[in-house]
């Protein structure tokens, strides 16, 4: 059997299907593209209990990647809203990682002693207002970081950290990771419509199932994608540093509430623009 | 009075014009009504909150600002090197002629991503000017920039055939009568040109209030200062936000619209001009 793929940006993959690709399975970088699917009937209301570990096979998470020494002496997300420090993230409207650092931002600033709602907005008002650039992907984040050199640090997922820095040479940039961060799950759903009716319903679970196999696993975590299968995560335990993680259900409640508080028209984001 | 005799070449004017309206109905007029009728989903006042907060109302101003500033850099630059192409012979004219149209077949992220990285601080051109405090890239300077480049080919393409036309014969009849160059060109050659000139800039205007591609990249996409609408609907389609995206185009429709039929009035007006001074 041939697997046809099509990558693209996950919000952008998620209207296509709405639209009519027939895709017999998604896998996105995070739950509201599924739940935006979910919810048009192309996958069950259940999705996440059809696989383990809410049907994310794997996860990442944000972490920071500064200029060789790291001139500006970044540890923590409290160094990131210090005047004078220019941080690259793209826009949480139109990025899933731009979505995730902010989430991950507020988690953090809720943490910290005598956090509330209105001292985690400060600190992302704070955080936003270091950004001189908001791309519109991830990958256009790391252009304008790495390429045209704006910016004491880039934030974004673990792996794609790993990747720049591979392409950038060591020589040029560290990795950084702060003391706490965001768990970012990588899920995976199958179509309903597209396997009924075109009868592939078991190669796709096949297919999603081996996801979660060791051997696949591996291969996420060669990837610098972390791994769910305890025994391939004690395997590479060296290649991911362990720190806290927290999930966007913890802090947020679920992927919809934050999407509601913070990303719609009006909401938290576009306060931190307006005056 | 003798129209009723004329040959015509296409084969009779009903099947021509029932053509015509097919044609335009099924690849202009229905997709865009398809984004007025998702409109209607929103009532008055969700469209209206939609269009006019500030954020969006800034991005107009940028969209449109800048395209305007693009497409008047273009007219006048534009009608230069097509006069030189019309004008003069000089080696490598044909390359230069092909170099024009560049802009049409370059994928418009390219372009983008190629003028971010010479206008870039640290590019070949941004780093000259920056000892200057000149920043273009990631600033609304840059837009203009990349708006600039995209609808250069425009108004070189719509005025070479026109001043290719132009006998130089009247020039220099207008010399002959006394007249300075400066009394002939805009006498003699400018109303002659001024129409497809207008064609020219409404085209690079019109190219550049929907461009997106190049844009993004040079932006720095800043909300409130280098925000273009389109990236704002994409922004809408990236929440899911299908009404309030359609609610934005509308806008931006209407805008572009009522723009350029203000631009075509200006054309029949000079085109009547042209017609009634030679």
């Amino acid at each position: 059997m041939t697997v046809n793929q099509s990558h693209a940006g996950s919000s952008a993959q998620a209207r296509a299907v709405v639209d009519g690709l027939e895709a017999d399975v998604v896998t996105m970088n995070q739950a509201t593209d599924i739940d935006l699917l979910a919810s048009r009937g192309l996958v069950v209301a259940d999705w996440t209990k059809r696989f383990p570990n809410n049907a994310a096979p794997n996860f990442s998470t944000m972490v920071y990647l500064v200029r060789k020494g790291n001139p500006k002496g970044v540890k923590d997300w409290g160094d990131l809203v210090k005047p004078g420090v220019a941080v690259v993230i793209p826009n949480p409207k139109t990025a899933g990682n731009g979505r995730y650092t902010y989430l991950a931002a507020w988690g953090y600033a809720l943490k910290q002693k005598g956090g509330n709602e209105s001292s985690a907005k400060a600190f992302v008002t704070a955080l936003f207002k270091n950004v001189p650039v908001l791309d519109t992907g991830g990958r256009g984040a790391t252009t304008t970081f790495a390429q045209r050199n704006i910016g004491d640090v880039l934030v974004t997922f673990e792996n794609e950290v790993y990747l720049i820095q591979k392409e950038l040479g060591a020589d040029k940039v560290e990795i950084v990771y702060p003391s706490v961060s965001i768990r970012a799950d990588n899920p995976v759903a199958i179509i309903e419509r597209v396997v009924d009716k075109k009868g592939t319903r078991t190669v796709a679970k096949a297919y999603l199932d081996y996801l979660y196999s060791d051997e696949a696993q591996e291969i996420a975590a060669k990837y610098h994608y972390r791994p769910v299968s305890a025994a391939v995560s004690k395997k590479y335990a060296s290649t991911f540093k362990s720190i806290p993680l927290f999930t966007v259900e913890e802090v947020f409640g679920s992927w919809a509430a934050a999407q509601k508080a913070h990303f719609a028209d009006g909401d938290s984001f576009d306060q931190i623009y307006q005056k | 009075m003798s129209r009723r005799t004329r040959h015509n070449v296409l084969p009779g004017f009903n099947l021509a014009m029932g053509y015509t309206l097919f044609y335009l109905g099924l690849i202009v007029l229905i997709p865009l009504s398809a984004a007025f009728i998702k409109t209607f989903a929103l009532t008055w006042e969700q469209f209206w909150g939609a269009v006019s907060t500030p954020r969006v109302v800034a991005s107009y101003q940028l969209t449109f600002g800048a395209s305007l500033i693009g497409a008047a850099i273009n007219a006048f630059f534009g009608l230069i090197v097509a006069w030189v192409l019309v004008r003069y012979t000089f080696p490598g004219k044909r390359i230069l002629d092909a170099l024009v149209d560049l802009p049409f077949a370059l994928p418009t992220a390219v372009a983008g991503i190629a003028l971010t990285a010479l206008w870039a601080e640290n590019g070949w051109i941004g780093s000259l000017l920056k000892p200057l405090g000149i920043k273009v890239a990631f600033t609304p300077l840059g837009v203009v920039l990349a708006l600039t480049f995209i609808g250069l080919p425009f108004v070189v393409r719509t005025v070479q055939p026109v001043l290719e036309d132009l006998e130089s014969e009247l020039e220099d009849a207008a010399a002959s009568l006394g007249a300075t160059r400066w009394q002939t060109f805009v006498h003699v050659i400018l109303p002659t040109i001024l129409p497809a000139l207008l064609t020219g800039f409404a085209l690079a205007f019109a190219r550049a209030v929907g461009e997106y591609g190049s844009v993004v990249f040079i932006a720095g996409n800043l909300p409130m200062r280098t925000e273009i609408t389109p990236l704002l609907i994409i922004t809408k389609l990236e929440q899911y936000d299908y009404n309030g995206a359609t609610a934005l185009a509308v806008v931006m429709l209407l805008f572009s619209f009522v723009l350029l039929l203000l631009i075509n009035v200006l054309q029949w007006w000079a085109n009547r001009r042209a017609g009634r001074e030679s």
